[in-house]
């Protein structure tokens, strides 16, 4: 047996140079400090990924993405297909967790200022997932053509309409067509099974090869602390810490999808009057509840504007931080630049809070 | 040529204000429309300060006729245009104020004229007059000269006429109990026609009522409904079925062909009244069906004979569907609590659901086999909805079963892993090396 795995070794790595790729492997190693648990969340996300990729393609074995038979088809997936309703509430469940995962893998990496020289194109690589993650989410919320899916899509396309000069295009480029129609669907299901992945595969490919690169940051407190220099080679160690967290994930999924199976709700339709308390999923309701805070107008220009505008301002200068945060990148300590993310995470998680519990005429 | 012009344009103004002015009836003219603007009597009436006189002008500036463009003078004739009494000179066919077949006529002149009215609402109906003379009051006003008896001006209030959609209206669906009940509620008032004056009050406790009021069904019955409006009257004992079916068809079609509408008659018995009563109309149930207890059929017949072993048997069919409905509705309701996606048997379990309505109505025939093929169909689709429940609840036992198993296999590998990772970093003490 050992001569046959020898051989099998011998005969791929001639062919893929085995030898090197362990070596790449073995070479690697994760810094252990006090924050090293951070370290975790990128896999984190990267496996739920993983679970999403796995769970979409057979969702697609059953999905029909037409306004006639989507939601026919959804419940038959539901009530019918053998484990048709593990797949989908897996699905579901996976991708809120997975954006969670990545909000918490962003703040961390924010926080502990690993954005610094020279990773700064692996923050923007991150960031740039971040919005293709939550393109997933507002696309893929859609395809079951339900009622409160139908109306958050027709509200958050909306949003996109208020733009000022391309808003009008973007609404009708982003709804193919000036309703939220059947059109939509089949437009928001090819981004979501289609152009998103392949721009996902190719920016993640990307982000793990500049993690590669470049290894993971320690942080400056540790540096300046006096890192001693303690390091855990990625494989296997870090690779097996890894692997009990995907397992655990696994578990809370298995709990979660049977406990609370992804709800299908009643099918859309166009002409029926919006329910009271249409809400986004959970990561665009701080989003969704400034825009109901702002006034009609400021100015001479309109409220909607101002916040869309407010919030596409706010991405950016997250995407610049690694050239705005200077004293980071001279390996200084940059308690302004954390206090600003501090007031960003308060205020992400306030207005959520409001989202959630005010009255819905509010 | 610009004289032309200026006498065209002349005759073209006047016949736009004629158009845009209320036309006024050749065969009316000395009574029909006045002007709209205030005239003398309105002027004098509201000066004299005493209520009883300024009332109807007040009231008036709200009235349907008002608005049409009709002065005091349509109804009580005289010259608006005169000043003081002269305005009511009986000589100029001022009438003062009508009474009993008086008030018929004064309001059948416009309101039974086809022509006259077309110009102000095409679609009123025009036979009042001859409806309300076929009435029971119509013919005690004619043939006993009965002073006491209802006229156009005691349903609609005079001076405040209002169209009946108007919530403000006295014939209003939701208001015309109470404009009823004015006569019929008052016992002392009614005291020498010796017919009961507890018909509002019981009406107030029907289902009907119930219809109108709490759920808003305007289109629920009220008075007028059952006993005509203008030709008000009892329903006779044979053709109660008739009023009923106005809205309950397929009961009355199928009490129309059955045993118990023949004997009733025969009997004297007011068909659908006789076990549903004719004011107080409570909710129906499957407890009124049956031989014993409370159950309508009851009252006639005993649990032995013929009748009474249909009834048994028409409900036992009842209540083995409505048992069957309401297990497998439980079923699934506790299986969609639970998560269980089971919309479509739900969704089938309400053609169950249809059969038993069916069902109810179909006990109206009196006999067992249109009740039975009812039953039959609707316990055939409960049960198969129930069996999706059953199923449906096993599925969820198999998910949690999952869950544990699963669970399990992952705390296993989980501690497999960890006693690798303690195998891996132990001869390394601590695991780990300075770089």
């Amino acid at each position: 047996m050992p001569d046959v795995r020898s051989r099998v070794y011998a005969w791929l790595d001639e062919r893929i140079g085995l030898k090197d790729i362990e070596k790449l492997a073995k070479k690697k190693e994760i810094p252990v400090h006090r924050h090293s648990f951070w370290y975790y969340l990128g896999g984190m996300t990267l496996f739920l990924f993983g679970i999403q990729v796995i769970t979409g393609i057979l969702l697609l074995f059953y999905y029909r993405p037409s306004a006639e038979e989507a939601y026919e088809s959804v419940q038959f997936l539901m009530a019918e297909v053998e484990f048709g309703w593990l797949i989908r509430s897996v699905h579901a469940w996976s991708a809120n967790l997975m954006v969670l995962a990545l909000f918490v893998h962003l703040f961390s990496t924010f926080f502990l200022k690993a954005y610094r020289k020279p990773r700064e194109l692996t923050w923007m690589s991150g960031m740039a997932l971040m919005g293709l993650t939550l393109g997933f989410g507002f696309t893929g919320y859609l395809l079951p053509w339900n009622e409160l899916a139908y109306f958050a899509t027709k509200v958050g396309t909306e949003i996109t309409g208020a733009l000022p000069l391309v808003g009008p295009f973007a609404l009708r480029l982003l709804r193919g067509g000036d309703e939220v129609t059947g059109a939509t669907l089949t437009r928001f299901y090819g981004i979501h099974v289609a152009v998103l992945p392949l721009l996902a595969t190719g920016l993640i490919g990307a982000h793990l090869f500049l993690v590669q690169k470049h290894g993971m940051s320690v942080p400056i407190g540790v540096e300046r602390a006096g890192y001693d220099g303690r390091r855990l080679p990625f494989f296997p160690n870090f690779l097996l810490r890894d692997a009990i967290g995907w397992l655990a994930a696994l578990a809370i999924l298995g709990a979660l999808a049977a406990f609370f199976p992804a709800e299908l709700g009643k099918k859309a339709d166009p002409f029926a009057p919006a329910p009271i308390g249409i809400k986004p999923e959970w990561y665009f309701m701080f989003m969704f509840q400034t825009l109901k805070y702002l006034p009609a107008h400021f100015g001479p220009i309109e409220g909607e504007v101002v916040g869309i505008l407010g919030f596409k301002i706010g991405g950016l200068f997250l995407l610049m931080i690694p050239f705005l945060d200077r004293r980071s990148a001279r390996g200084e300590r940059s308690r302004l630049f954390s206090a600003i993310g501090v007031a960003i995470l308060a205020y992400m998680i306030l207005l959520t809070y409001l989202g959630y519990t005010m009255v819905p005429t509010q | 040529m610009r004289r032309v012009a200026a006498a065209l344009a002349i005759v073209l103004a006047c016949a736009l204000a004629a158009s845009a002015a209320p036309p006024a009836p050749a065969a009316k003219a000395a009574t029909a429309p006045a002007s709209p603007r205030p005239d003398s009597c309105v002027t004098c009436h509201l000066e004299t300060g005493d209520d009883r006189l300024a009332g109807p002008a007040k009231a008036y500036t709200d009235d349907i006729h008002r608005a049409k463009g009709f002065g005091c003078t349509a109804c009580h004739g005289g010259d608006p245009n005169a000043e003081g009494m002269e305005a009511m000179d009986p000589a100029k066919g001022y009438i003062g104020k009508p009474a009993g077949a008086r008030i018929v006529q004064v309001c059948g002149r416009c309101h039974a004229d086809a022509r006259f009215m077309k110009q102000y609402n095409p679609s009123l109906r025009v036979d009042q007059v001859a409806e309300y003379e076929s009435s029971v009051h119509g013919r005690r006003l004619r043939e006993l000269k009965d002073p006491k008896v209802a006229t156009c001006a005691s349903c609609h209030a005079p001076h405040g006429i209002r169209p009946p959609s108007d919530a403000l209206s006295t014939v209003h669906p939701l208001r015309v109990a109470d404009t009823c009940g004015r006569c019929h509620a008052d016992a002392k008032y009614m005291a020498s026609y010796k017919i009961p004056t507890d018909q509002r009050d019981k009406y107030k406790k029907s289902v009907h009522w119930n219809a109108m009021s709490a759920k808003g069904d305007l289109s629920a019955p009220t008075c007028n409904d059952c006993h005509g409006n203008h030709g008000a009257a009892p329903p006779g004992v044979n053709w109660v079925g008739n009023v009923c079916g106005q809205c309950h068809t397929v009961m009355a079609e199928l009490f129309g062909k059955s045993v118990h509408a023949k004997a009733f008659t025969q009997m004297g018995v007011p068909g659908c009244a006789a076990c549903h009563d004719n004011h107080d109309i409570r909710p129906t149930g499957d407890h009124m069906v049956g031989a014993t207890g409370d159950a309508v059929c009851a009252s006639c017949h005993n649990p032995d004979d013929a009748g009474g072993k249909t009834a048994t048997t028409m409900r036992g069919l009842l209540d083995a569907l409505a048992g069957e409905w309401d297990k497998a509705r439980g079923l699934l309701e506790k299986a969609e609590h639970a998560g269980m996606e089971v919309s479509q048997p739900q969704f089938e379990l309400s053609s169950a659901k249809d059969a038993l309505v069916k069902a109810r109505a179909a006990i109206h025939a009196f006999t067992i086999e249109p009740v039975k093929a009812e039953v039959d169909g609707g316990l055939a689709i409960a049960r198969k909805a129930h069996a999706r429940g059953v199923r449906a609840l096993e599925e969820l036992r198999f998910r949690r079963t999952g869950l544990v198993v699963s669970v399990v296999i992952i705390v296993a590998l989980i501690g497999g892993l960890l006693l690798k990772i303690r195998y891996l970093e132990r001869p390394r003490a601590a695991g780990t090396k300075s770089s």
